[in-house]
């Protein structure tokens, strides 16, 4: 075999390999779907979706799974990227699930694990058969299991005993009525790619990634805002923190974390120099149980 | 912006491969202080007094009661030189089936052997699959050297053996690396160990930072699976026609003439987009946009191709299959072919043979195929598709053997016959 070298670097391998991809769904696949919450991976997911088309438009339409429990600031950055876009946003909203008794409000108030029943519906109502997702492989070690290309039984469930072979870059893509495919274009960028890339493409974010001054309350060793989440309780209080978000969720358990990281070069410093993992940094329901995300993978969660 | 490496690891069970893995993460200190405290609280539940590295890649609720690795993960660490990609492939006999799927897309293989044992069966049918499926380098690991007292002796005999065999399976010398390692203690995976002074080779982590990485050649044909046309019919773009993909193998010049296959029509290239402005020229790895001379008929599945030397246009063909399902195959089945961008009905109609994999030999008309076995086979299908050897590129000669009623992947499929190469120079070489 020749060696030379590759016109490509790392980064715009990633690239390369996540516009291939998009167009391999737009190709074989009658009603894909991108998740879109307005967060760092779903917001570059866009912009790589954006790229694998130009100059026609994304032509698949966009869903927020809303636990009602978000952060103001990206909620309004959702709003005005949709809109640049031209693009179509499905909501399902987890409040309309409480309020109709469908779904009962968690004793911890957490939202994230009731995403999975309005996700599994809105997935079905609209017939979707790929659903795009920005989770990576990095992030988590069952998420290290996942494929790109990832079947969905028609209960949205995940058996990764059962996963297909992913062989070289061919994609297999095949299901039957009610399955569907979660498709995952970022599967090989870490943390720090993503940080790069976003650096490199100048790709604005919702800019509480950024470090600003907030008031938040300490609760299991996370900074946590005030929300409607039930916070701060009478035991909490209140201090006002130089803090950024390294993840965007649910307000209930996603954590700021104390930084004086304001651009994204300063961040970048601080991501490589971390001795947390972000979920581990700022998410409470990863921390539920040694095999949290793999179970709530297994009932159809992303 | 450092380059990118893919490898993939492959060994038998408790030869200490997700330690080894770990090992890695560890000391490249790829892993972050809240993964490793949920390794050292599981390490002390199950009453063990160091943490257990290999808990840091067995992802899986059932890999961890077990102690074994099931599926096929990725891992990712870098260093200043260099961001790695890798696939962790179980070991156990019934999962061969991941290590063809790590291996499709490896740029480098990493096999362990246990010290104490040497080369098993094991070893030699890990480094076959490899070497069929075309990674271009293998690393052996020699593991548990501290068992062995470190002994220089055990090592020479055991990498002497490795390199033998895998010369035979029609590797050059340069492309085996042989390293002894603790992945326990942490000799030479990523700090040097004084403790083998008799070495004076890299650490595994050195030669995977300076290892050339291969690429498909930019010299090669020029291969463009068209994936998707991109036709914006908007006020700025009202007769935009773009053939969207990724170049499979080659490089591509505005100017340059192309073939459409299978039909053969031909044209010129006029231009080469990307969102972020259009380029020159494109080699192979890039996702582009080509735009064409004449208005034809292209859509997806076409092949685009270099006109000077297009690929053979053909409706049977032989080819090598890794067969991964449950499923057996019989000749006579109706399958799908996935073959680049395009998926068409098929029949394969001969079952040649079997790879004997204790024996690194070839069965002749072993009747059926099962889960993790590999044969030789004819495939015919419905209509002629553009194919290229998979010895000369891993993306025109791969394909995917698909179940038409279920959608599942039955099996890994390799063009032309690169299994009696391998065969072949074993026998030749008299191993084992």
């Amino acid at each position: 075999m020749t060696t030379t070298t590759t016109t490509l670097d790392a980064l715009g391998r990633l690239e390369s390999e996540a516009v291939h991809i998009f167009r391999e769904v737009a190709g074989e696949f009658d009603r894909p779907v991108i998740l879109f919450s307005g967060g760092k991976d779903s917001t570059l997911l866009l912009h790589l979706a954006v790229k694998a088309f130009w100059p026609a438009p994304v032509p698949f339409p966009l869903l927020h799974v809303d636990t009602g429990h978000n952060f103001d600031e990206v909620i309004a950055f959702r709003d005005k990227v949709v809109a640049q876009h031209g693009l179509r946003l499905e909501v399902a909203k987890v409040q309309d699930y409480i309020d109709d008794g469908r779904l009962t409000e968690r004793p911890d108030g957490t939202r994230n694990p009731l995403q999975t029943v309005p996700l599994l519906d809105a997935i079905t109502g609209h017939k979707f058969d790929a659903v795009f997702g920005g989770g990576r492989r990095d992030e988590e070690r069952a998420r290290a299991k996942e494929r790109i290309f990832s079947l969905r039984n028609s209960f949205g469930q995940w058996e990764p005993r059962r996963q297909r072979p992913e062989l070289w870059n061919l994609y297999n893509g095949r299901h039957r009525p009610g399955e569907h495919v979660r498709v995952f274009p970022l599967s090989n960028w870490t943390e720090l790619d993503v940080w790069h890339y976003i650096a490199r493409e100048n790709i604005e974010l919702p800019d509480i990634y950024y470090a600003h001054r907030r008031e938040v309350y300490l609760r299991d060793g996370m900074w946590l805002a005030e929300g409607p989440w039930g916070g701060p309780r009478e035991n909490e209080t209140m201090v006002e923190k130089t803090v950024r978000y390294r993840t965007v969720g649910d307000g209930s358990c996603t954590g700021a974390v104390e930084s004086d990281a304001a651009d994204i070069a300063t961040v970048i410093a601080e991501v490589a120099a971390s001795r947390l993992t972000e979920r581990g940094a700022t998410r409470a329901d990863d921390r539920l149980s040694e095999a949290a995300m793999e179970d709530r993978k297994r009932e159809g969660y992303f | 912006m450092s380059d990118l490496l893919r490898l993939a690891t492959a060994g038998s069970v408790d030869d200490g491969k997700s330690t080894l893995v770990g090992r890695l993460l560890y000391d490249t200190k790829s892993v972050l202080a809240d993964t490793l405290d949920a390794v050292h609280r599981a390490s002390a539940d199950r009453g063990l007094s160091t943490p257990d590295l290999s808990l840091l890649v067995d992802g899986l609720r059932s890999e961890r009661e077990q102690g074994i690795t099931i599926d096929v993960a990725y891992r990712y660490f870098a260093t200043p030189k260099r961001s790695f990609v890798l696939a962790d492939t179980p070991g156990h006999v019934q999962y061969t089936r991941n290590t063809v799927t790590g291996a499709s897309t490896a740029q480098l293989g990493v096999l362990l052997v246990d010290a104490r044992k040497g080369v098993i069966e094991q070893t030699r049918r890990h480094a076959a699959v490899l070497a069929l499926l075309g990674v271009p380098r293998l690393v052996l690991a020699v593991n548990k050297i501290d068992l062995v007292d470190h002994d220089e002796a055990t090592f020479s005999r055991i990498a002497k053996e490795f390199t033998a065999h895998a010369t035979a399976l029609g590797y050059p010398d340069d492309a085996v690396v042989t390293i002894p390692v603790s992945a326990l203690a942490g000799d030479n995976v990523v700090e040097r160990s004084d403790r083998t002074p008799w070495y004076d080779g890299p650490t595994l982590l050195e030669h995977l930072e300076t290892v050339p990485v291969d690429v498909d050649p930019h010299d090669a044909p020029f291969r463009f699976p068209v994936q998707y046309v991109i036709r914006p019919r908007t006020a700025d773009y009202p007769d935009y026609r773009g053939y969207a993909g990724q170049v499979a193998a080659g490089t591509v010049r505005v100017g340059d003439e192309i073939a459409v296959l299978p039909d053969g029509l031909r044209s010129t290239v006029t231009g080469i987009d990307t969102a972020d402005g259009p380029l020159d020229q494109a080699a192979s790895g890039q996702s582009v946009t080509l735009l064409l001379a004449h208005d034809l008929d292209i859509s997806r599945g076409d092949l685009i191709a270099g006109a000077a030397v297009p690929p053979r246009v053909t409706d049977e063909f032989d080819a090598t299959v890794c067969w991964l399902s449950e499923k057996a195959l019989t000749p006579g089945a109706r399958v799908l072919v996935k073959h680049g961008t395009r998926t068409v009905q098929a029949i394969v109609t001969h079952l040649h043979t079997r790879f004997d994999e204790q024996n690194l030999t070839t069965v002749e008309d072993p009747g059926t195929l099962t889960l993790n076995e590999i044969g030789q086979v004819t495939v015919r299908t419905t209509t002629a598709v553009p194919l290229d050897d998979y010895t000369k590129s891993r993306h025109m000669g791969s394909f995917l053997v698909i179940d038409a009623a279920d959608g599942s992947t039955l099996a890994a499929g390799l063009v032309g016959d690169p299994l009696s190469t391998i065969t072949r120079d074993v026998a030749l070489a008299g191993v084992p």
